[in-house]
């Protein structure tokens, strides 16, 4: 039988439009803006000035904290502001503007398009590079790399996942990297490995997309240390915590981390990075984006320099169409619906998805009937409608009880509810809440 | 900036199913059953069926319109399903006022004097229903013979239990019956629960479109047939057999659609499980050993009240409640 998680989930319709267009580099943009804070941690301490000349690939700003990440310049030019920025959501946040000029890398890069294979190093000094590259988790959660791959003691990794499940409908970057990539990512995987000491990795994929399942078989044909995991299609089994469970069995305790189960999970994305970033030297300062919508001319996947304008890649696939209502960073299931759309790519940015505008209100919310879909699909377990009245009466404190904090905010709830409640909305507000109690009773 | 942006947090797609897609499903899992009567009991049965229907649609919205005081909810069909299953809960042969009484304390009483939809406790349409049989009972145990050569004007139930009471055992009452009548609806009975079949057809459709699981309706099925089972085996001459019970009376049109019904019934599987048990062992008591000759209407009403507890006791299995592991 195939592999999937054992409870819950949902099957939204999947809309890969652009499953099958190749990677496209996009041109140059203009100029580019570089969030300080691309990452979950501390905003990055800028090392240049205004005024300052730069290479592509050149650091400039650097970690602040054991939580957060290097960043370097995407592009060649001058540094022409450093101040703060409107980012996507219309929050003003620091940022480096810089003006491109020409395309000059900083020389330490490899950029020759020849595969390297093997890798001597040994495990702090693959963590240092990925530090060094500012690499983080590149499925959205932007954690920083290198902190993820520092087992903390006591602890032991026994399996390295690679994440290939790519279940936000439309998003299909992670699916063309896997197959136009899969040497680099098969090369970036062994060097995570290296790096955890872990004998045996997976690579998830599921089963929409079996040409990619294939593609990687036959590249590992004969090795036993990278395996590829088919898995029945279902939402939410990106998440960190379903995925393990369908590829291990094992489920990572309530409140604890994949480590406790001996696991550590990679994205596809990110285990593409740590093999540029070890192998050719080259930071992180591009990354693959899906640009789609059933309204929008040409659904794309494209290599982007991290800063460049989101409405820049927008006209790039035919521009914004004439009844777009919403345009989504990242997938409709979990992405983050933006107000400014000049706002920068960033390293997190897996997709950007244009809804038409009679997609983009929600349905009227009715009464509750009780039919308890939003029980069978939560992937958690939980009882979001219970959950849900709680957070509406503002009874935080036994929203405890019923596990607000285990909530992966993927939604299927909310899909799933007939009544059409914005029952993720309040649970969402509630597990805010339950945090602080928590964190109030441990201080 | 482009102001003209919707923003709005996650998820950004909804899936088809709504409250009115729900109700016709169900709706159309009934419409076998319905033929079935309507080929049985002729346009009596089409009438009371409509009247019922009517009656609900029109008391809720004139509830809601002067009552309440609030948002039309006739259109999520949940009233036009009440009057169908109400209807299904009754003789053709009953009064026709007596069916607007019926819709009136069904929704009056039953659902909109809790709130309305997705507030009531009890099980609207059996409100209405033993109101009927507890006050009119002579006109809601009447019914007319479905065919020449059928048993006559009792239902199947009602014709074991007195024969047993008289002292007859079960093979010589069970002379001359036949389940493959029983089966396709050539009984005595009230609309909805004589086409045996036809309500399965329906169960079927209802699991294929994900509108209801297996849990409650076999919960309550198995239960009475392994109660009833064991009664039969101990004494076969005293006690029918579980075929029997199972082919006749509410049990089916209850346990499929009656007792399936949201507001009313546990969220959790679990919880599923032990309504439909408690739903079957009521039902078995009180027709072997109670006044009536059926009992799953009463039954579903008692274990409707016993959900708040089942849903406040009986949570999910939780992803990830295990004790952390020590290595």
């Amino acid at each position: 039988m195939t592999k999937t998680f054992r409870r819950g989930g949902i099957h939204p319709p999947d809309n890969k439009l652009s499953a099958k267009t190749p990677i496209e580099v996009m041109p140059l943009p203009d100029t580019v803006t570089v969030p300080l804070s691309q990452h979950i941690g501390a905003p990055s301490t800028p090392i240049v000035v205004k005024g300052d000349k730069v290479l592509a690939g050149q650091l400039i700003a650097t970690t602040s904290g054991f939580v957060s990440a290097n960043i370097h310049s995407p592009v060649s030019g001058t540094v022409t502001a450093i101040d703060n920025i409107p980012d996507a959501g219309g929050m003003r946040r620091p940022m480096i503007t810089i003006k491109v000029e020409g395309d000059e890398w900083a020389e330490s890069i490899d950029r020759s398009p020849e595969l390297k294979t093997g890798c001597s190093l040994q495990s702090s000094e693959i963590v240092e590079k990925i530090a060094a590259a500012g690499i983080v988790g590149m499925g959205g959660a932007t954690f920083p790399t290198q902190v993820k791959l520092s087992v903390p003691a006591g602890k032991t990794a026994e399996f390295l996942i690679i994440n290939g499940v790519e279940c936000e409908p439309y998003l299909t970057s992670d699916h063309r990297v896997m197959l136009e990539k899969g040497e680099e990512l098969i090369e970036g995987i062994r060097i995570l490995a290296r790096a955890l000491g872990v004998k045996q990795s997976f690579i998830g994929i599921e089963n929409n997309k079996r040409d990619t399942q294939e593609h990687l078989q036959g590249l590992l044909a004969g090795a036993t240390d990278i395996k590829v995991v088919p898995l029945k299609v279902k939402y939410p089994q990106g998440g960190e915590k379903q995925l393990i469970d369908a590829v291990t069995g094992r489920q990572v305790p309530s409140g604890g981390l994949p480590i406790d189960v001996g696991a550590v999970v990679q994205n596809v994305g990110t285990a593409f990075a740590v093999y540029e970033a070890v192998q050719k030297n080259k930071p992180l300062v591009e990354r693959v984006v899906t640009v789609t919508g059933k309204k929008l001319r040409k659904p794309s996947n494209l290599l982007v320099r991290i800063g460049t304008p989101i409405n820049s890649l927008i006209e790039y696939c035919g521009g914004l169409p004439e009844d777009a209502g919403k345009v989504i960073g990242g997938g409709p299931m979990m992405g983050r619906a933006m107000s400014n759309t000049n706002a920068p790519v960033t390293k997190g940015t897996s997709g950007i998805l244009i809804m038409p505008g009679d997609e983009s209100l929600r349905p009227a919310a009715a009464s509750c009937i009780r039919c308890g879909k939003c029980v069978s699909v939560c992937p958690m377990g939980l009882q979001p409608y219970m959950l849900y009245k709680l957070a509406s009466r503002n009874l935080f404190a036994n929203m405890e009880l019923f596990s607000a904090q285990d909530c992966i905010e993927c939604g299927s709830c909310s899909y799933t509810c007939p009544a059409a409640l914005p029952l993720l909305d309040y649970i969402r507000l509630g597990k805010a809440e339950v945090m602080k109690i928590m964190r109030a009773r441990k201080a | 900036m482009d102001n003209k942006l919707i923003v709005s947090p996650s998820p950004h797609v909804h899936g088809k199913t709504s409250t009115r897609r729900l109700m016709l499903d169900v709706l159309i899992a009934l419409l076998p059953a319905f033929a079935v009567t309507i080929f049985v009991y002729g346009t009596p049965a089409f009438i009371v069926t409509a009247v019922s229907v009517a009656s609900c649609v029109l008391f809720e919205s004139l509830i809601q319109r002067f009552l309440l005081k609030g948002r039309s909810t006739v259109d999520d069909m949940s009233a036009v399903l009440t009057g169908v299953l109400l209807a299904f809960n009754l003789p053709s042969s009953i009064p026709l006022w007596l069916v607007v009484l019926g819709a009136l304390v069904a929704i009056g009483i039953g659902k909109m004097s809790f709130g309305g939809i997705g507030r009531n406790p009890f099980n609207p349409a059996l409100v209405g229903r033993v109101f009927l049989l507890l006050s009119f009972p002579v006109a809601m145990t009447t019914f007319p013979s479905p065919a020449p050569d059928a048993m006559s004007g009792a239902t199947p139930l009602t014709f074991a239990k007195e024969a047993l009471k008289s002292g007859q055992s079960v093979s010589s009452l069970m002379d001359g019956v036949s389940y493959t009548d029983m089966l396709f609806g050539l009984k005595a009975g009230s609309l909805g629960e004589i086409a045996a079949l036809a309500l399965l057809v329906g169960f079927v459709y209802l699991l294929c479109r994900k509108v209801i699981t297996w849990h409650i309706p076999v919960a309550i099925l198995a239960t009475i047939a392994v109660f009833t089972g064991v009664l039969h085996l101990s004494n076969p001459e005293h006690y029918m057999s579980p075929i029997y019970q199972i082919l006749n009376g509410g049990a089916i049109l209850g346990a499929v659609y009656m007792a399936t019904d949201y507001v009313t019934s546990p969220m959790s599987k679990k919880g599923m499980i032990i309504y439909g048990v408690g739903i079957g062992l009521i039902t078995v008591f009180i027709r072997v050993w109670g006044a009536y000759p059926e009992g799953i209407s009463f039954a579903i009403l008692i274990m409707n009240a016993v959900v708040p507890l089942i849903d406040k006791y009986v949570k999910p299995a939780k992803f990830g409640a295990v004790k952390p592991a020590k290595r």
